[in-house]
């Protein structure tokens, strides 16, 4: 099974993707199918570490909360550019201790946190597992560290680790 | 390619009101890059465009295509993954650029590299060895 197929969710996705770009018909299926697995098979010979999906019931909830997220975030940028600047928004930096130490979950940690206008992912501590991140209105009276860690890591951590 | 006087009022409505609001938050953050002073403020403004001026965008065309089409279109969806899959790549690079910069000029408004230090939590940490040479 591992032997035939190295990487399977790689795989789906690669024959979905071939899909959706074609059409759904038997022979693009065909084709599709043996272009994911030949592309999965050279992925292999990369030997890349495996990413484990422990429980990925709650990748949708993760998608609906962080797409809810974005589209506030966006109304509360696009705010302060047209209304003008508040004399009292102060811009700064946030660091952030994480427990997250899956790569893939920190992937998509930075996919989260990059896509969200307002705040940008700027520096990562491997060692230590620090993470800065810059926030462009910190006078909200939200608590950056909890915000990240209980909103996004925590879920993170549980289908990932 | 259908015509597109064969889109439905409701559809065309819908896909306008999309569109307007894709292209009005890309301008937007456009207009933000200039307006905001320091890089790293900048760095804010164009994920206005990265995230729902393209989500917008390619709902107008999911919404335009499948009902012209009169079947569902969704390919559109792998453009906005793609964008957010590449997009951290960029400000990461774009970031510790100019926070490596400001280290060097020793500009107070960055923190310094012992900021990502574990303070209490975790004692064991290595102490030495991530200070940036200063110049």
């Amino acid at each position: 099974m591992s032997r035939a197929l190295p990487y399977p969710l790689l795989t789906a996705a690669l024959l979905l993707m071939w899909l959706l770009l074609t059409s759904f018909s038997t022979g693009q299926l065909l084709v599709g199918a043996a272009v994911a697995i030949g592309a999965s098979h050279a992925m292999a010979a990369l030997q890349p570490s495996k990413p484990r999906l422990r429980r990925w019931q709650l990748l949708p909830k993760l998608l609906g909360i962080v797409v809810l997220d974005i589209l506030q975030s966006n109304i509360d940028v696009a705010r302060i550019i047209i209304g003008g600047d508040r004399r009292d928004r102060v811009a700064g930096f946030v660091a952030i201790p994480l427990d997250l130490r899956d790569k893939t979950g920190l992937a998509l940690l930075s996919c989260i946190v990059t896509s969200t206008p307002g705040t940008a992912w700027v520096e990562y501590a491997p060692d230590t597992g620090v993470l800065l991140i810059h926030v462009l209105d910190l006078v909200e009276g939200a608590d950056w560290v909890s915000l990240i860690k209980n909103r996004y890591e925590a879920l993170l951590m549980e289908i990932f680790e | 390619m259908t015509p597109a006087e064969n889109l439905p009022a409701w559809a065309a409505l819908l896909t306008a009101v999309l569109v307007l609001l894709g292209a009005a938050l890309t301008l937007v953050g456009a207009i933000g890059t200039l307006r905001f002073g320091s890089f790293f403020e900048r760095v804010h403004a164009p994920t206005l465009g990265t995230s729902w001026g393209t989500g917008a965008i390619l709902l107008a065309s999911v919404v335009c295509f499948s009902a012209l089409g009169s079947r569902p279109i969704v390919h559109e969806i792998m453009i906005g993954v793609f964008i957010t899959i590449t997009t951290p790549v960029t400000l990461m690079l774009l970031a510790r650029a100019a926070l490596y910069r400001d280290r060097v000029e020793d500009d107070a408004n960055v923190p310094p590299r012992t900021m990502l230090r574990r303070r209490s939590v975790n004692a064991a940490a290595p102490e030495s060895g991530d200070e940036p040479p200063r110049g």
